[in-house]
């Protein structure tokens, strides 16, 4: 009986798989653990590890720099890393296209212009103090871009190109209405606009990085819910549709997710590029199409790239503080182009 | 949608046939009008239908109207005793699954996962039945050996295998397959019109596929129904439906059937019109 050959080599791709997933998270500590020990002040490893541990005999410089101000950075960037991965993921199965990201369509942008207008214009929900009205306008303009995308991928029945360009447009569309926005506020307001405008995660908070990590524990775990039927839609609407799946449902509930995800992470630490559409080909090409792994493995490598941009961001130069975003575009370019070279090769 | 493959003979009511009935057939794409007024006699269970006609005739039109895939309006189309009219596409797929001609891309998908994908695809199956299933299907249409390779690693043919055994993972009713030979070579073509055939009878499947080779039709199929202008012009036995007046009407083409040395009928075409 061919079964238990067939078995074992289930089994070997399973090793591979978690092979694989096992190292990325080696990668991910490794990195972390240099992000936690490079900074402007420099600090022994005992310090350091005094610092996290909170002992009593360390001086409370070493403490105050590693636990509140390198360790939720570090773990800011990990979970917005791994919120713009999965995000990214989703939304080029949903939209059938390899070059979707929320930074290439538009959805972080429309994010940055819902944050922009509660930073610039205070029009945001009366009541919350002003750090969620920004992160409820992001989510709200993020939502409302990706409505435009399902109704593009729906009635106008767009070739692949048709997406991007639409996205492409609705970029420059945002971008454009926020530089309007720089141009018409005022001082303080504008200082706020330009530090998270270019993606930074100086600022970051304890409170911030909890509610950034529930907001992707939560929708990690609503997608995965979702992981056979996003894999189906690998095969095509029709087919996707033939198997019993209603294709628009899932597409809908999925972009509701990319929203989520993608709308925090721009109100918490602006917009952020390459990320969401790096991770995900890589991911693939680690994992396959199976999204039980994918869509994890997509999660784990944005937050490998996050925390790798901030440990680069750190040692391009150690007084002035790159701001994330700009590091994860400088390294993303190359590291897109390898990808795509490789893939022509195939 | 019949929980229970019932056994072949028996009378009608023991076999609970389902048969798909189809009256008045409307389907306008775009600013054309594709199927006009498209009558068919009942197709019945258990049989292999094959629908030809030229290109243009609405042939793959039909197949998505039955499936819910184009919008279409109807005097009648049931399967069995449900109304399709009112179900929509991925509704309908509880008792009929449909094959389109195109093909997804490279996936780099082992072809296991790609039938768990269809299997779990409606989020009802659990794990305890879902072995089982799988392995019945795999043992039926004899892909054990392909199970474990990627999608991107096999032939076209094998690939059909593959979407086959996914469209037969929920026990549909019927099987519509929209030119499931186009990309096959003969070998292929050969084995996968056998297995269709060999399906209908075994599962009680009605299985309607859109075939562009009229021996494939000839040798293969129950009934053939020949299209022409959106509606049926002739329906039966593929000997009846395809004869020379009928050619000549549908595919403007002077033709007619032979039987090979070995007993196989095929079509001779001594010329074709000039228009």
């Amino acid at each position: 009986m061919s079964l238990e050959g067939d078995v074992s080599g289930l089994d070997k791709r399973l090793v591979n798989r978690s092979t694989l997933a096992l190292a990325s998270l080696g990668a991910v500590v490794l990195l972390m653990v240099l992000d936690v020990s490079s900074g402007a002040a420099v600090l022994s490893w005992r310090e350091i590890l005094a610092g996290l541990t909170r002992a009593t005999s360390s001086p409370p410089m070493g403490h105050f720099i590693v636990w509140e101000l390198r360790l939720p950075q570090a773990l800011m960037a990990l979970c917005a890393g791994a919120a713009l991965g999965l995000a990214g993921a989703e939304m080029q199965t949903v939209l059938d296209n390899p070059l979707a990201s929320p930074f290439t369509l538009g959805v972080s942008s429309a994010a940055a212009m819902g944050a922009a207008i509660a930073l610039v214009w205070g029009w945001h929900v009366p009541t919350l103090p002003l750090r969620y009205g920004v992160a409820i306008n992001a989510f709200v303009m993020a939502m409302l871009c990706s409505m435009v995308l399902d109704l593009a991928a729906r009635h106008m029945r767009m070739a692949t190109h048709g997406i991007v360009l639409l996205g492409i447009a609705l970029v420059f569309g945002f971008n454009a209405i926020v530089s309007l926005m720089q141009l018409l506020s005022d001082a303080a307001a504008l200082q706020d606009l330009l530090h998270w405008m270019m993606g930074s995660i100086s600022s970051s908070r304890w409170g911030e990085v909890l509610f950034l990590a529930s907001v992707f524990a939560f929708t990690l775990a609503w997608s995965m819910t979702q992981a056979w039927p996003l894999t189906a839609l690998r095969f095509g609407e029709e087919r996707a549709a033939s198997f019993g799946l209603d294709p628009r449902r899932v597409r809908r509930w999925s972009l509701m997710r990319v929203s989520l995800l993608a709308g925090t992470v721009v109100a918490l630490v602006g917009v952020i590029g390459f990320v969401g559409l790096i991770a995900p080909h890589i991911a693939r090409r680690l994992w396959g199409e199976d999204h039980r792994w994918y869509l994890p493995g997509s999660a784990l490598v944005g937050a490998l790239i996050m925390v790798g941009a901030s440990v680069l961001a750190k040692q391009l130069s150690s007084l002035v503080e790159i701001p994330v975003g700009i590091v994860t575009t400088l390294v993303g370019i190359p590291f897109f182009i390898v990808v795509l070279t490789r893939r022509s090769r195939h | 949608m019949t929980p229970i493959r019932k056994e072949r003979g028996g009378t009608e009511l023991e076999r609970g046939g389902t048969e798909l009935r189809m009256h008045g057939l409307h389907c306008t794409l775009g600013k054309r009008r594709v199927l006009r007024h498209l009558n068919a006699e009942p197709l019945q269970a258990g049989q292999l239908h094959a629908i030809v006609g030229r290109n243009g005739v609405g042939k793959s039109t039909l197949l998505r109207c039955i499936a819910g895939f184009v919008p279409c309006q109807a005097a009648e189309m049931s399967l069995g005793e449900t109304d399709l009219r009112p179900l929509s596409a991925s509704a309908r797929s509880e008792s009929l699954r449909y094959l389109p001609q195109s093909t997804p891309g490279a996936l780099h998908l082992s072809a296991y996962d790609a039938l768990r994908v269809a299997l779990h695809a409606r989020g009802r199956i659990n794990a305890s039945q879902a072995g089982p299933r799988l392995e019945e299907i795999v043992r039926h249409l004899d892909i054990a050996h392909l199970k474990d390779h990627y999608l991107d690693e096999l032939s076209g043919g094998q690939r059909q295998l593959i979407w086959l055994a996914q469209a037969l993972l929920h026990k549909p009713d019927a099987l519509l397959l929209d030119e499931p030979l186009a990309a096959l070579d003969p070998h292929y073509q050969h084995q996968v019109m056998q297995l269709l055939q060999r399906l209908a009878k075994e599962q009680d499947l009605l299985i309607m596929t859109v075939l562009h080779d009229l021996n494939m039709a000839l040798r293969y199929a129950d009934t053939a129904l020949v299209l022409l202008d959106g509606e049926v012009v002739a329906q039966g036995a593929p000997r009846e439906a395809l004869r020379p007046d009928i050619l000549a009407q549908a595919f403007l083409i002077d033709a007619r059937i032979e039987t090979s040395s070995q007993g196989i009928p095929f079509l001779m075409i001594d010329r074709h019109h000039q228009t």
